[in-house]
């Protein structure tokens, strides 16, 4: 905790005697799967109680975003094909990780992403011009962080980890029923950040879910170059307990979540999660994953996909109706082409735009250079036509 | 008026910060029960608490990491960075995060962190412990760079850079720490100085001499010195590094037509370098001479036995000034 790495302090009460604390985390190295993937679903004492409240209803809503994000993420590629998308980073394969975590969330709770959470941004309530126009290089930012309680995608590999530490040591020193989740990729596990958060989370007990997605490939590198044991062993050496999920079965992915989740609220700590997933398609639409990638092992991962395990879920059951799938349809077709809209009608920002925000308050420095940089522009006789050029290759 | 150390200035300014305001939380390594290694932080921990006063773990990137998310949350983050010579494990949650959040979400998340680094050399100390790192934050926007060079500032700075909504990296000339100083702790924030601006600390009128933090008191030796020379120069404590107050500096070089520099980091790509160009872009034709540039050598921070050939003496500055004025110097007859 934070008054004390004893720990005594803020929460002495914790943890409480909440279901969550009942479950002996580092599920020793099973992965836990609450539906196989022939979509038949698996009973598990200690986690059904967890996604007990899914009923009908909710498995159908949880196909739809899944659907939905799969739809977003194939018009986010054609739209960078077409040059209307400088770059755009796929979650194909990944959908089940990002709607179990994201659906987990209150509102209230913060996240903190990668840059590869599309699907986690369209849950939280981002609007799709918003997570359009980081990739489009209209703003480096998508949606306002505070409104939907989402910090902006982060580039910087691991380096969110940290944030969320802190704002969990924040949230702590509020008092506050919150928790905070950090998602990351296997990659990131290798960088000091990730490792210096697990210290400071273990340390003050910070009300954090690490939440890692292992997708196998971090670009070109596979993830046994970035670890010799199973990532979620790794923060058990730190103190933090940890789960590995099946990131392919989103009901599987939502008890963990949910248990991770309520251990950080009743001052149970910091979580480690491993969604074991795999990233369908390239790095980014710069990458071209058939240099490095065998094709037989895409096919092993495309028969786990996490879209048909829930349709054959749905069919098992008997819900996957004419209407359900119209409706899907129908949302999806909507979604993309308001995707498409928004994108290709975005307004370009005006020159001197890049020089607004540095500072909250002015800087001689830049004002100086604004004021320089608008005499050139105004000594044309003729206004200058500026075109938002679009490049390929950036991460 | 109180008559107080250079440390106990920063003190008494942190601890005023705390009372005012309780989104003030400090963290740093060994800041808590010992008060920091130079005593900075002496009691701070005991009267405000161990959530208030953050003994961190070993680790400056998660120091400067999980400041920047207590920020995302609403707080006011004051990291010590314990020497120098250890801010460079945290440069990259400095310069891509600190520096980058605001303008990353055009001013939607506010990074209001203050960063503490006692910096500089005459300690004594081993390597890693003596370094002037200041150009590599400099050169990176979106961060405020002060040097402070006496108690008064000391005090009166580290509340506004606490205040300020913009990150601030604080460079605390840690030779200085023992000396005393008149600090008026009644001073009226809003009516002080702004951080950003610089002060002639000693006028005159032949040559002007700018420098900022431990080299201040050197400068103003130097000035004196000078004068028993019948040179009369005038001194400007920078104060803030960026953005550096030209204004001030370009006033005093129209009138004195000569520019001399020092700092005690290495030359090249220094702040030096900087002002000497800027300062020549604004008022070439007021120079009678090129600016001088007396600095650190481009060497790695020195073994303790050798750091006087390394820093800027008294001395090495006279001879930068007879190098302005033309006089008989060390350089005499060196062409080029």
């Amino acid at each position: 905790m934070l008054t004390d790495q004893a720990g005594k302090g803020v929460h002495d009460d914790a943890p409480g005697p909440g279901l969550s604390a009942q479950i002996s985390l580092r599920t020793g190295g099973d992965l836990l799967q609450l539906v196989s993937p022939d979509g038949e679903r698996i009973s598990h004492p200690e986690f059904d109680v967890w996604v007990k409240d899914v009923g009908d209803e909710q498995l159908c809503s949880l196909y739809e975003d899944m659907t939905v994000i799969r739809r977003i993420d194939a018009e986010a590629t054609a739209l960078q094909r077409q040059g209307e998308l400088a770059l755009w980073p796929p979650l194909l394969g990944q959908e089940a990780a990002q709607i179990g975590s994201s659906r987990s969330l209150r509102d209230d709770d913060f996240v903190f992403p990668s840059y590869r959470e599309s699907g986690v941004a369209y849950v939280r309530g981002a609007h799709l011009s918003e997570i359009a126009r980081v990739w489009r290089g209209n703003a480096s930012y998508g949606w306002d962080p505070q409104r939907i309680n989402l910090a902006t995608p982060q580039i910087i590999i691991g380096s969110q980890s940290l944030h969320a530490t802190g704002y969990a040591m924040g949230v702590q020193l509020d008092g506050a029923n919150t928790a905070v989740l950090a998602y990351f990729g296997d990659g990131a596990t290798s960088e000091g950040d990730v490792n210096e958060a697990m210290v400071f989370a273990a340390s003050y007990q910070a009300p954090v879910v690490f939440f890692c997605q292992n997708n196998h490939w971090a670009i070109s590198e596979p993830v046994r170059i970035q670890s010799h044991v199973q990532l979620a062993d790794r923060p058990t050496g730190f103190g933090i307990p940890s789960m590995r999920v099946d990131g392919n079965d989103v009901l599987a992915v939502m008890a963990a979540t949910r248990v991770a989740l309520d251990r950080a609220r009743k001052g149970g700590g910091p979580t480690f999660i491993e969604a074991v997933t795999y990233r369908m398609g390239p790095h980014t639409t710069a990458d071209d994953p058939t240099r490095y990638r065998d094709p037989i092992e895409l096919e092993d991962w495309a028969a786990k996909d996490p879209i048909l395990r829930l349709r054959k879920l749905l069919e098992a059951k008997g819900l996957l109706t004419d209407d359900v799938e119209a409706r899907v349809k129908a949302k999806a077709d909507d979604v993309a082409g308001e995707l498409r809209s928004s994108c290709i009608g975005m307004p370009d920002p005006q020159p001197l735009d890049v020089f607004n925000h540095v500072y909250s308050t002015p800087n001689s420095w830049i004002e100086r250079q604004k004021d320089h940089y608008s005499r050139y522009l105004n000594s044309f006789s003729q206004p200058v036509e500026f075109s938002q050029p679009v490049e390929e290759g950036a991460r | 008026m109180s008559k107080l150390t250079f440390a106990r200035a920063i003190n008494a300014g942190l601890r005023k910060s705390l009372e005012n305001d309780p989104k003030v939380v400090l963290m740093g390594e060994d800041i808590g029960s010992l008060g920091g290694v130079f005593r900075v932080t002496d009691g701070l921990q005991k009267d405000f608490g161990k959530h208030r006063v953050i003994d961190s773990p070993l680790a400056e990137s998660g120091i400067i990491g999980t400041a920047v998310g207590l920020a995302y949350r609403g707080y006011r983050p004051v990291c010590e960075i314990q020497f120098d010579g250890f801010i460079y494990p945290a440069f990259d949650q400095i310069v891509s995060q600190v520096a980058k959040m605001h303008y990353r979400t055009q001013g939607r998340v506010k990074m209001p962190i203050t960063i503490r680094v006692p910096f500089g050399g005459g300690i004594g100390s081993p390597e890693h412990h003596s370094e002037s790192p200041e150009a590599y934050f400099t050169h990176t926007s979106g961060l405020r760079v002060v040097a402070v060079s006496n108690p008064q500032d000391a005090y009166t700075m580290i509340q506004q850079a606490i205040a300020s909504d913009d990150p601030v990296l604080y460079f605390e000339p840690k030779r200085r720490y023992h000396d005393k100083g008149d600090v008026d702790e009644s001073i009226d924030l809003s009516r002080a100085l702004p951080l950003d601006k610089a002060a002639v600390v000693n006028a005159g009128d032949d040559v002007t001499l700018v420098a900022y933090g431990p080299l201040v008191k050197t400068a103003k030796d130097a000035a004196m010195a000078a004068a028993d020379e019948g040179i009369s120069v005038e001194v400007i404590d920078l104060r803030s590094l960026a953005p550096v107050d030209y204004p001030v500096v370009e006033a005093s070089v129209r009138k004195t037509g000569r520019l001399v520099i020092t700092h005690e980091a290495g030359q090249s790509g220094g702040l030096g370098a900087e002002i000497a160009a800027s300062i020549t872009e604004r008022c070439f034709n007021y120079l009678e001479s090129a600016p001088v540039r007396i600095t650190g050598f481009d060497v790695p921070y020195p073994y303790s036995k050798l750091e006087m050939h390394h820093l800027p003496d008294l001395d090495r500055i006279l001879d930068g000034v007879d190098r302005a004025l033309g006089r008989p110097n060390s350089l005499s007859g060196l062409e080029g």
